[in-house]
């Protein structure tokens, strides 16, 4: 196993009275796409903006290359930042600049390239998805699949040391769905990224998985690799990647039972 | 009392929001591009309602007045009269009221719903200090506008108002524009008003941006920041006119 990219020790973040996540330990190796799987709700996405520190935990600690995320200066986490790719679930294209600009965004931020520096790398990273031809067009003009293969070009221009991807299976065509799970699988081995997918899409997460990672009510409840969660006999681990509706994860949301509830609306 | 704690943790935010944007600007000096974009959507295109209404409030404005100041045949001041009221008064206010309700919603909603489709996280996450690159432009565009559409609303009421009082009320042209001449200091009227319109640009545009940012990111959150936008500065608006017309001539 290569060295941890990423460390979580002990984390603990609530929203209110609402507790998310109670003492996660987590790594990330270096290398691999490592799955972050669990039900709705249960605290994936937050977990990739305390990973991005954009969220401060309550107790805790996330390492990330090294640097202790929620310690840095501002300048320090920006500087961390740029070395991070994120992939949105809306693809948060900016609505006021066509493709080329979106992609050219952060080029033009944080570099002091030429004009036509910059559009040569904008071009490849749109050949890269397959997009190059729709450079000129608006964010409203994409179809959900080409705003994300669009956002996942923006997410490598800086050429990142690892990308998160948010829920990028997420209301996807097949056709588009399987686009976007070959260039996650064909970018991560060809730009020696490291990966981490936060998503609930069993079938297409785990075909391109080295690591999975499954959270529900606020711990991790299984971990390993892929392999590892496949034959696994964990009543977590089927019901999740069994969809099976009852289980550990309760189907009903907890609270009064029906009896009390009517009862109450009686009295 | 959690109604007051609420309220009182917003300003807190707000203040601290707004030593964030005034800690941005001076770098927008140097992309001042940013500001011209903004200068263009938050101004220029306020400028056609703000134009209208200045002309239909001056030539109202005329109308008024003419027929009380002609029960004591002192028509020849209604020029003065129509610049002192638009320039002291009604130029800053109204189209400051007015510019809370064009510009100021639309910015909120941008923001807003920039929030809402997380354009916002992602230029975080691009190490981009969104309050630097799109919430200080809109402010100083806002600041930077105002004054310039009171200004606008004045000049013209005043022309809609000669309109209505030489030409079609028959008031002596030169009467008109000599008491205005005369009577209408720079200091005391010209100046107090501008005054008030920078102060106006700064309090509506800091709402506005604010709202937007700390909105609710659902639909119904938008909808909301917007309303209070427009609901909030035009309650600041009249309220900071009462007392800087206090301050500046007691």
């Amino acid at each position: 196993m290569t060295q941890a990219l990423i460390q979580i020790r002990n984390l603990h973040f609530s929203r209110g009275q609402n507790k998310i996540f109670d003492g996660i330990d987590m790594d990330i190796h270096v290398g691999r796409i490592t799955a972050i799987m669990g039900p709705s709700g249960t605290g994936k996405t937050t977990l990739l903006k305390l990973i991005g520190g954009q969220l401060r935990p309550d107790d805790g600690e996330i390492i990330v290359d090294g640097l202790n995320v929620h310690q840095l200066s501002r300048s320090e986490l920006y500087k961390l930042r740029k070395k991070m790719g994120m992939l949105f679930q809306s693809g948060a294209l900016l609505t006021d600049l066509n493709v080329f600009e979106n992609i050219a965004y952060p080029l033009r931020e944080h570099t002091n390239l030429s004009e036509s520096m910059i559009r040569s790398m904008v071009l490849i990273k749109l050949q890269a998805v397959g997009l190059s031809t729709a450079h000129g067009l608006m964010p409203a003009q994409l179809s959900g699949g080409m705003a994300r293969r669009v956002a996942l070009a923006r997410a490598l221009a800086l050429d990142p040391m690892m990308i998160m991807y948010d829920e990028p299976f997420t209301g996807q065509d097949p056709i588009s769905l399987g686009v976007l799970v070959k260039l996650i699988c064909e970018t991560n081995k060809a730009l020696k990224l490291t990966s981490i997918v936060v998503s609930h899409d069993v079938e297409e997460t785990l075909s391109i998985a080295d690591d999975v990672k499954i959270i529900s009510q606020g711990k991790v409840v299984a971990q390993g690799t892929k392999k590892e969660m496949e034959n696994s006999d964990s009543a977590w681990v089927r019901q999740f990647l069994d969809g099976q509706a009852d289980g550990p994860v309760p189907f009903h949301y907890p609270g009064d039972s029906i009896e009390q509830q009517l009862l109450q609306d009686v009295r | 009392m959690k109604g007051i704690i609420h309220i009182l943790a917003r300003l807190g935010r707000g203040s601290i929001f707004l030593t964030k944007i005034l800690s941005g600007i001076p770098q927008l000096f140097l992309r001042f591009s940013l500001v011209v974009q903004q200068l263009y959507s938050v101004g220029v295109k306020t400028l056609f309602i703000t134009m209208v209404a200045g002309l239909f409030v001056g030539m109202v404005l005329a109308l008024q007045l003419y027929y009380t100041l002609s029960t004591f045949g002192a028509t020849d001041t209604l020029g003065m009269l129509v610049d002192l009221s638009l320039v002291r008064e009604l130029g800053p206010v109204v189209a400051a009221l007015l510019f809370a309700g064009r510009a100021g919603s639309a910015l909120t909603a941008e923001i807003g719903l920039m929030k809402a489709t997380e354009q916002l996280s992602g230029l975080e996450m691009m190490a981009v200090d969104p309050v630097d690159r799109i919430i200080a432009p809109r402010f100083l565009a806002g600041f930077i506008s105002m004054p310039l559409l009171a200004g606008i609303f004045s000049a013209v009421g005043i022309l809609g108002a000669y309109s209505v009082g030489v030409d079609l009320l028959g008031v002596d042209s030169g009467a008109f524009w000599s008491q205005i001449q005369a009577k209408v200091d720079f200091y005391d009227d010209v100046f107090n008003g501008i005054i008030k319109s920078i102060v106006f640009g700064f309090i509506v545009s800091w709402i506005a941006v604010f709202e937007g940012y700390d909105c609710i990111p659902t639909s119904e959150g938008v909808s909301s920041a917007t309303t209070r936008t427009v609901v909030n500065s035009s309650l600041a608006v009249l309220g900071m006119d009462f007392v800087l017309t206090a301050i500046m001539y007691q």
